[in-house]
Order: structure tokens, then C-alpha cells, then sequence
């Protein structure tokens, strides 16, 4: 079996697949028959220089763009997202680079924003009463059980440092994620110290179950999170490694075409 | 890592602490300090019927305040909320000279400044036009369309119906109109919506980062737009307070309206750059507003002087809000 995709764990179920997906816009070519495979439990990283496809990968994933042609599907059963809501739907929860929380809200009102909870019985349903306390309870659950640590769950977002506002983003992922996370360049707006804490974040999510797709450029976050490291080139996937039989320097090599896997 | 110490217990914060750290403690602050400076200069500023008379001066821009704080909270600005409540005023009290029922006449006025609210909302939100740019157009078109309908003149209106919210109950030995009830209930009301609903905290979020509402699936353009319904609908509510107060149908009316709106929620801590700040804030900084105005005419202050003065706070306001913003 030569050194490149499909080295361990074959029998790892899939979750997320991608078959021979084309985007094409007019007459350039973003991706140019990709394949792409998340298997249950692991930290998968694409990484790929830029104009790679790694971006049109991911929207064709989280449904901001629709491929051209190709399969998307979800844990076996083909899928064809309209929109990122669909995908949002379907189980996949997406977290950007620039920090996606609304600043003068505290912590847990950011962590069930959108899916705010109501109060049970008539208040609830009748008054359209929002269940505060319980929104507070599950969030201080939920944060103890990922290990991030944070002020008091209702400070509001904007008293905390870059790297826990992240980690709010992140968390919010894993708390509604019933499928997979899909993390765009999460610390790239983040100093070195402060990624440490997200990157931490992300192990745990991956320890409780949640498979987590990684896009980043800095190699070394890569190879210290990474189970396997997706690579694009030219629109298609050059290659799937793992960081214990390749290096950066092996990983830099396929990326830029001077090397094959 | 200590597990023990990740997730640290919270003290619930005393009420000392709460008050103190209250948006709100700013602002009642100043209206305490304005009260205290009338009351050693007035002794009639204390007088139990003219504290009444505060509070019914206070109704029609009070109740404007508060679509004006919904709008505010998202990041824009309503500078058409005196022309919309004036048209509430002309449409109820023409409808209702030519002899239609009043309840139906009020409740048609009402409808029309909504639809107002809705126009506002859709430019801004369907065309995303800029708030102050639409608002601004819509003043000016509401505006000159007054003055040609009502052919440039006031025109009284009789209806006890429409004049209803200036009639007056006793509350112990305070005099209190049904108007100022009424804005107290829209007040209770919104306070809810925004303080204990999803909508509500939604429209936090809008004004926050609206970038952030988008990607957790908020749908910003119908939230937009329905803020701007909702303040088009409490704008028309006023027109009703309106007539209560003067039984007079006037397009030259309320000139000062926007002043005393964006002054009382700017006052009141409402950021205007969106998503901080409340009702509770606008209630006092109407008040202000109100307490401000009726001192100063107690004083025998022209009232060109309490716009300059108006003009001057509000300044001072929103400089407050720069600077503790520049320290976030």
C-alpha cells in the first residue's frame, strides 16, 4: 500500500464524504474532482496553499456554495444543501476566523444564540418567555464538560481576551454540532498563547466524539492537533497523511507540487 | 489542568453592587441632580400636580422613545418618529371631523403609521439603505404631504374618543391621565419583549454584529424590519397620546421631536452604535427630558433656550458613549 491516503484505521466509519466534487466558476476551475473523507472520532486538517481550493472545499461542505457536479454525503446517505442552514440542520456547525459573538451579550446568551431556549409551560409558550436560568445551567455544563476555562457564565463576551471569545465560538460548535464541527483558520486572528487555549478546545471535542474538520495555515497548530492532514492541490486532493509518518517539510512538498505523497 | 478550578462558582452580586453597576445608575443620577437643582430653585417644581404635569409632558415623547431605543438598538436612527406620530394626529382627527366613528379612525391612523414603519423598515432592510438617509427622506415627504393635505393649517379635533387619553383618574392624591398609563404599559410591554423574549435579545444581537446574528441563522432583514414595524405601530400609539394632550391636529407640530427622542434614549445609555442599552435608560432619560423642559419653563426660560440646552446634553451624551467605547 504506497505511504499516501488510506493508511490506518480503514474500518473508522465515514461521516462526511465528498465524491469527485467539480466547482467550476465560469471558466476557472476551483475544484477540480475532489475527494474528501472525515472519519468518525478524528481531527482531519486541509491544509493547501492558497487558491488551493481549500476554502471552496469547505463552503461546498458547510452549503455556501453548491458543486457543480459530485457527491456530498453524510454519514452514507447522499446530501444536497441549499444553503449553510441546511447544513446547520443536518448536523454540521461551522466556526469562522473573525469571531463570530455579539459582544455586549454574556456568555451564555452567545452560546444559544439563534437557539435561544424557552421557559416550559405557558410562559414558555404563551409569553415566549426565554428560560434564562436554564440557559445558564446547560452552558456552565456544557463549558465544564469541554474543560474551557472562563469567567462567570454571565459576563458579558466583550470583558473577555480574543482566545476565550473564540472559545465561545467554538464551544457554541460543540454544543450544537450533532454531527461534526468544521473549523475555518479558528486561531488565525488569535496570539500565540490565547490559540494554545483554542486549540486545547478543540482536542476535547474531538475526545468527546465529535469529529472535527481543521483548516489552517500554520503548520505546526496542524501537526500537533492533526490525525490526518488532508492536502490540496490544484483543485484535488494530493494527498492524505498522517503526522507520524510525514513531516511539515514532506507535508510543505506536496502542497507546492515538488513532491508526491 | 485542576479540574476542580476550571469552572469557578459565582457569588450572586449584591444589590448595592447591581445598582451601582446598572447602566441605569448614570442617568438616574443626572435626573435626581435636575430634580434637586429645580426643587431648591422652584419650590412649585415639587408640588404634587406638577410632578403630574411632568409625567403627562412627558407622554408623547416617552412613548416616541421607545421605537426610537428599538431602532437605536439596531444600529440606526429614526429621525421620521415626529413626522410619523403626526401623521397619526391628522389622519385620526381628519377621519373622525368627517364623521367616522372614532374607534375606527384611530385604529385606521394607527395602521397607516405602521405602514410607515414598514416603508422605514423595508428601504432599509430589503434596499439596505442607510437608517438615517431613509428616515430623513421619509421626514421631509411626511413633512410637505401634511401641510398640503391639512392645506397648512391646525385643525382642532373633538372627539372625546381620541381626546380620551388626557382624561384623568386619581392614583391616592396624584392626578394621572390615561396617557400616562398607557405609555407605562408600552413601556412594561416592550421591556419584556426585549428583555425576556428571543426576539428581543435578537435585536441585541443585530446591533452587536450583525455579521455574527447572520452566521448563527438570526434572519437579520425580517428581524430589521419587523423593529421597524413594531416602532411604527408605537409611533401611532403616541399619535393617540398625542390628541390626549392637545386635541389639535397640527403639521407645523412636534418639530422638536427628534431632538427630544434621540436626547431621552441617548441619555438614557442607549449606545448609537447599536446593541447596548435598554427601556429602563429611555424611561428615565424621557424623563429627564421631560423634568428639563418643565423646569426650565417653571423658570420662565424661553424655549428656544431649552433646545439649545436639549441639544447641548444630548451632545454631551453621546461623547460619554464615545469614550467608553474607545476604552472597550
Amino acid at each position: 500500500m504506497p505511504a499516501g491516503s488510506r493508511i490506518e484505521e480503514p474500518s473508522a466509519r465515514v461521516v462526511l464524504e465528498a465524491r469527485n466534487v467539480v466547482k467550476t466558476y465560469g471558466h476557472v476551475t476551483a475544484l477540480d474532482g475532489v475527494d474528501f473523507e472525515l472519519r468518525a472520532g478524528e481531527i482531519l486538517a486541509v491544509v493547501g496553499d492558497n487558491g488551493a481550493g481549500k476554502s471552496t472545499l469547505i463552503k461546498t461542505l458547510t452549503g455556501a456554495v453548491r458543486p457543480t457536479s459530485g457527491e456530498i454525503l453524510l454519514d452514507g446517505v447522499p446530501v444536497h444543501f441549499k444553503g449553510p442552514l441546511d447544513a446547520r440542520h443536518a448536523g454540521i456547525e461551522t466556526v469562522y476566523q473573525d469571531l463570530a459573538v455579539a459582544p455586549a451579550l454574556d456568555i451564555a446568551a452567545n452560546l444559544f444564540l439563534g437557539r435561544e431556549l424557552r421557559a416550559p409551560g405557558l410562559l414558555g409558550s404563551l409569553f415566549r418567555r426565554l428560560d434564562k436560568k436554564g440557559m445558564r445551567e446547560e452552558a456552565r455544563r456544557a463549558m465544564g464538560e469541554l474543560k474551557f476555562r472562563l469567567p462567570a457564565i454571565d459576563n458579558p463576551v466583550e470583558s473577555l481576551s480574543g482566545g476565550q471569545r473564540q472559545g465561545v465560538a467554538v464551544a457554541r460548535a460543540a454544543l450544537f454540532a450533532r454531527r461534526l464541527v468544521i473549523m475555518d483558520e479558528p486561531t488565525a486572528a488569535l496570539g500565540v498563547r490565547e490559540t494554545g487555549q483554542v486549540l486545547q478546545l478543540i482536542r476535547s471535542i474531538r475526545d468527546r466524539g465529535l469529529p472535527v474538520v481543521l483548516i489552517s495555515h500554520n503548520m505546526p497548530n496542524v501537526f500537533d492537533l492533526a490525525d490526518r492532514i488532508h492536502i490540496m492541490r490544484l483543485g484535488r486532493r494530493a494527498a492524505v497523511v498522517t503526522p507520524k509518518t510525514h513531516s511539515m517539510n514532506d507535508v510543505v512538498a506536496i502542497m507546492t507540487g515538488a513532491a508526491t505523497a | 489542568m485542576n479540574t476542580a478550578t476550571v469552572y469557578p462558582a459565582e457569588a450572586p452580586r449584591s444589590l448595592k453592587a447591581r445598582i451601582l453597576g446598572s447602566p441605569s445608575a448614570g442617568p438616574l443620577l443626572v435626573l435626581f441632580g435636575f430634580c434637586v437643582i429645580f426643587a431648591l430653585t422652584n419650590p412649585r417644581f415639587l408640588a404634587t400636580h406638577n410632578l403630574s404635569i411632568i409625567l403627562q409632558q412627558t407622554v408623547v415623547i416617552g412613548a416616541l422613545a421607545i421605537g426610537q431605543t428599538l431602532v437605536i438598538l439596531t444600529a440606526g436612527i429614526d429621525l421620521a418618529v415626529g413626522a410619523i406620530c403626526v401623521l397619526g394626529t391628522i389622519v385620526a382627527g381628519k377621519l373622525a371631523n368627517l364623521g367616522y366613528d372614532p374607534v375606527l379612525s384611530m385604529g385606521i391612523a394607527v395602521l397607516i403609521c405602521t405602514a410607515a414603519g414598514f416603508a422605514a423598515g423595508g428601504l432599509v432592510s430589503g434596499l439596505r439603505l442607510p437608517p438615517f438617509i431613509v428616515t430623513l427622506g421619509i421626514l421631509g415627504i411626511l413633512t410637505a404631504a401634511l401641510r398640503l393635505i391639512s392645506e397648512g393649517g391646525a385643525f382642532p379635533v373633538r372627539d372625546p374618543f381620541l381626546a380620551w387619553t388626557g382624561n384623568t383618574m386619581k392614583l391616592g392624591g396624584f392626578v394621572l391621565t390615561y396617557g400616562v398609563l398607557i405609555m407605562f404599559i408600552l413601556y412594561a410591554s416592550v421591556w419584556y419583549l426585549l428583555n425576556q423574549t428571543k426576539w428581543g435579545r435578537h435585536v441585541y444581537a443585530i446591533g452587536n454584529n450583525v455579521e455574527a446574528a447572520r452566521l448563527v441563522g438570526i434572519p437579520v432583514r425580517r428581524h430589521l424590519l419587523s423593529v421597524y414595524v413594531l416602532a411604527g405601530l408605537i409611533y401611532g400609539i403616541a399619535a393617540w397620546l398625542a390628541l390626549g394632550r392637545i386635541p389639535n391636529a397640527d403639521p407645523n407640530a412636534m418639530q422638536s421631536a427628534n431632538l427630544d427622542s434621540i436626547t431621552a434614549v441617548v441619555i438614557g445609555g442607549t449606545s448609537l452604535f447599536g446593541g447596548r442599552g435598554g427601556l429602563v435608560g429611555t424611561l428615565i432619560g424621557a424623563l429627564i427630558v421631560g423634568v428639563l423642559r418643565n423646569g426650565l419653563t417653571l423658570a420662565g426660560i424661553d424655549p428656544l433656550w431649552q433646545d439649545l440646552i436639549t441639544g447641548i446634553l444630548v451632545i454631551i451624551a453621546v461623547a460619554l458613549d464615545q469614550l467608553s467605547r474607545r476604552r472597550r
